[in-house]
């Protein structure tokens, strides 16, 4: 692992996350639509979903970046990267 | 909920807010405001949305846009990853306090804030730029391995970055004001990395897409848990936005850029007085 791997990797990842992501909430959008009022409560779990994955990209970005950072025996960026990880997931579980 | 959706079916709703919406991603990324800034303002002003849920459904779209960018950028070699990934330290963690204090600051502080702070953005991205003098070593730099290249011109230039530690103090601001308002506060994180580190603007302005995504993921977990994020709202603005934007991206290199950005610029500043003044007289 190198450098220019990680942010080819980190670009390909982030890419994919959003579009997935976008395309479950459109697809969730349209059936909720779709649906007559008020609307379908499977149709909003599949937006939430959409809504999930795309949340998750970031942070999916992060995990990548510890793994990639341990790999190079960058101590200094593993420990940075960990930080920032412990805040993400203190945020999503007791902010 | 906003009285326009009451009196709408929720086809209508959700057509007026992704066209609102695009028109916001696309103006937003034209300009380089961010399409979340403008967003809010929209919803809340154009179709009484309430302002938590406008800034939960723009913190989602936020999300979108910024990683959508940053996936070419990155791969492009114009972000710095080790500067974004050392500065997320400060923007998660004034994220994190920043979402923790929506529940604690009325609505009306709220949208005076948003307001000064759509103000100032709008007047940051007319001004005219000039590229900061390059940066004088910082030790802490070469310790971190935040000094790096470029693409330009089909060659690598290398820069050196600066004043790491008044970067890292104003990038918590720029968190705390992303986590506060659910914006992806891009204006903030250039001037921490352009005025303050002395990093090249093309630099400053990737990694600042970069970053956004993780920052706002930081403060949408408390958004998430406050019933902020309605999904029927956030669906149309998260796709509106980010359609919108993916558009002006591609419109960047137009020569009529500068007409157009002087008046987005007037119509921003009309809609950030609106944001004021219903914050000082709330209805």
């Amino acid at each position: 692992m190198n450098d220019q791997r990680m942010d080819e990797i980190i670009g390909r990842l982030l890419r994919a996350g959003v579009s997935i992501a976008a395309a479950v909430v459109a697809a969730g959008g349209a059936w909720h639509l779709a649906s007559p009022p008020p609307g379908n409560p499977h149709a909003l779990t599949v937006i939430w979903a959409g809504l999930l994955i795309l949340v998750a990209t970031p942070v999916a970005r992060v995990v990548f970046s510890l793994a990639a950072f341990l790999m190079e025996r960058d101590r200094t960026y593993v420990v940075i990267t960990s930080i920032v990880l412990v805040v993400l997931v203190y945020s999503m579980a007791f902010g | 909920m906003g009285l326009a959706r009451r009196l709408m079916s929720p086809l209508e709703f959700t057509a007026i807010v992704v066209a609102i919406s695009g028109v916001a991603g696309f103006l937003g990324s034209l300009t380089g405001l961010g399409g979340g800034v403008v967003v809010t303002p929209a919803l809340t002003l154009l179709l009484g949305v309430d302002l938590h849920h406008a800034m939960g459904a723009a913190l989602i779209s936020v999300i979108a846009t910024s990683s959508g960018a940053a996936a070419a950028y990155v791969r492009e070699g114009f972000s710095n990853v080790r500067v974004g990934m050392f500065l997320e330290i400060a923007t998660t963690i004034g994220a994190v306090v920043g979402a923790a204090l929506t529940a604690i600051l009325p609505a009306s502080a709220l949208s005076i804030l948003f307001g000064a702070v759509l103000l100032y953005s709008a007047w940051h991205s007319l001004r005219q730029r000039a590229e900061a003098a390059p940066a004088a070593p910082d030790p802490l730099s070469a310790r971190l391995r935040l000094n790096g290249a470029y693409p330009e011109a089909g060659r690598m230039v290398r820069y050196t970055v600066g004043r790491v530690k008044g970067g890292f103090a104003v990038m918590f601001g720029a968190g705390l004001l992303s986590g506060l308002l659910g914006i992806g506060s891009g204006a903030m994180k250039v001037i921490a990395m352009d005025q303050v580190m002395r990093i090249p603007f093309k630099v400053s302005t990737t990694t600042s897409n970069f970053m956004i995504g993780v920052t706002a993921a930081a403060s949408v977990g408390i958004y998430l848990r406050r019933g902020y994020v309605d999904p029927a709202l956030a669906m149309p603005v998260m796709l509106g936005v980010l359609a919108g934007s993916i558009l002006g991206a591609r419109q960047l290199i137009g020569a009529r850029a500068h007409a157009l950005r002087l008046v987005f610029g007037a119509v921003v500043a009309v809609l950030a007085i609106e944001m004021i003044y219903n914050g000082v007289h709330p209805r």
